[in-house]
């Protein structure tokens, strides 16, 4: 019934439905979890990797976790190659603004640029709309500390904290649960890994499994984002007892 | 290969244009503009109650001399352009993203067939920090943000005199009063009737025009 409408993303159904629409929403249902929390001084984004290797190289192969701008990250959850574009769209849109303003683009425009972007693949024929939500952290001085996710609709909207990806409906319960209100950016980065660890298939994570990142004001009041390496996480792990076990890590190791 | 400034734009060195008189001046909360009121052509004053300022945004104030046409036109296009901003993203542009946008537009005009000649002042108070801020451009579109500046001749008789009283936390009164002994200077000794000048203050609250009485008669000794 449905097939008739399906082919083209810029046709309604009878029920009012744009299919392609929801077919990309399904298809970022099934990538790795994304979720963000917002702090009061800060914001934290962390992500399950779904693609791990011992084989593969763990700094040079970002596959959730972006810098748009200096005041700016997101993560990402769906189709990275569709990702791709917009994050370079999205890095060529800031940095136009700062061409011609002389200052960092304010959070929202930026997503609101990326949004118009996603939106008119849902109205204007002949291609699919992009596979990709983001959540995005970033920071200015008009709105402080702010966190948004969009999706392949074009929709977006500013979060205390929000989720995306497989399971985003139990780690959104989660998050409901767990939040609080004034917490700071340590004890955001602890509930992150919690969560993360009951959303994600294996109860013990470990830094290749996941991705890190959070957005921050140094004490002399400039704003960084940094990009967590591997030996951070598995700091963050141990601290909250979730890191696999060294022994059967270092398992086949020990066999010469 | 010599740089050479467009044949229009050393229309600037016209000495219709550098009689205009514009003044700026920053205090601790404050940033008061001051322009002439006299619209000049040659030899002839056409108007005595020129108004040579646009209202950007709520915060930001513009005042120009320079080429008759171009400065009107060239003032109301970045006017249309902030407000056209600030409708769009509900949020005004800060006094400092206003100045670097008006010197883009202008750096791009000056590389065109036909630059616009005009001299600025932006003058504005940041809406989040509360900072005043002040931003003197010329027709070639050098920007330089300045605790005090003017344009034209003005600056040959203001400048040494606010070098000499200024001070970058100076409240209102403080501020009228330097711009009072630089308008008495100015009637002083400029040989032009420039008709006295129109005061605005940008604060935390907006602008409003002051009230600047400058019918005093200031002889040359």
């Amino acid at each position: 019934m449905s097939r008739r409408y399906d082919s083209r993303t810029t046709i309604f159904s009878p029920e009012g439905r744009l299919y392609q629409v929801e077919y990309a929403l399904e298809a970022i249902s099934h990538a790795g979890t994304a979720l963000g929390i917002l702090a009061k001084d800060g914001i934290v984004l962390a992500a399950e990797r779904k693609v791990t290797s011992k084989l593969l190289e763990q700094d040079t192969s970002a596959e959730k976790l972006y810098i748009l701008n200096d005041n700016m990250i997101c993560a990402v959850a769906g189709m990275t190659a569709d990702a791709n574009i917009l994050i370079n769209y999205a890095r060529q849109a800031a940095q136009k603004y700062l061409l011609t303003y002389n200052e960092d683009i304010p959070c929202e425009q930026l997503v609101r640029r990326l949004c118009d972007l996603k939106q008119g693949y849902t109205q204007h024929g002949g291609l699919r709309p992009f596979g990709v939500s983001f959540i995005y952290a970033g920071y200015d001085p008009q709105r402080q500390f702010q966190l948004y996710q969009s999706n392949p609709s074009g929709n977006y909207g500013g979060w205390k904290a929000t989720s995306v990806g497989a399971n985003n409906a139990s780690a959104q319960s989660l998050l409901k649960q767990d939040y609080k209100e004034d917490c700071d950016l340590k004890e955001a980065c602890g509930m992150a890994v919690k969560v993360l660890s009951k959303t994600m298939d294996s109860t013990k994570l470990s830094s290749e499994k996941i991705e890190f990142a959070t957005v921050g004001k140094t004490k002399d009041g400039r704003i960084y984002h940094h990009l967590w390496g591997a030996d951070e996480i598995t700091a963050l792990l141990k601290e909250h007892n979730l890191a696999r076990d060294e022994s059967g890590l270092d398992g086949d190791q020990k066999i010469v | 290969m010599s740089f050479q400034i467009p044949l229009q734009a050393q229309l600037n060195n016209n000495h219709t244009i550098r009689k205009h008189v514009l003044l700026g001046i920053t205090g601790q909360d404050f940033t008061l503009i001051a322009a002439s009121k006299a619209a000049m052509r040659g030899a002839t004053v056409l108007k005595a109650a020129d108004d040579k300022t646009r209202q950007l945004n709520k915060h930001t104030l513009m005042a120009f001399s320079g080429e008759a046409g171009d400065t009107i036109q060239f003032a109301e296009y970045i006017q249309a352009n902030a407000q056209l901003y600030s409708m769009r993203n509900g949020i005004d542009l800060s006094p400092s993203a206003v100045a670097n946008f008006v010197r883009g537009e202008l750096a791009s005009s000056l590389r065109s067939r036909k630059p616009y000649n005009v001299n600025l002042l932006l003058g504005g108070v940041d809406p989040i920090t509360l900072k005043p801020s002040l931003y003197w451009m010329d027709y070639l579109a050098s920007l330089a943000p300045l605790p005090y500046a003017a344009h034209g001749y003005a600056q040959y008789y203001c400048l040494s005199i606010l070098d000499k009283h200024h001070h970058p936390d100076i409240n209102y009164e403080q501020g009228i009063k330097i711009l009072r002994m630089c308008t008495d200077e100015l009637k002083r000794r400029l040989p032009i009737d420039f008709k006295g000048m129109l005061v605005k203050v940008i604060t935390k609250d907006g602008i409003r025009e002051v009230d600047y009485d400058d019918s005093a008669r200031i002889d040359c000794p």
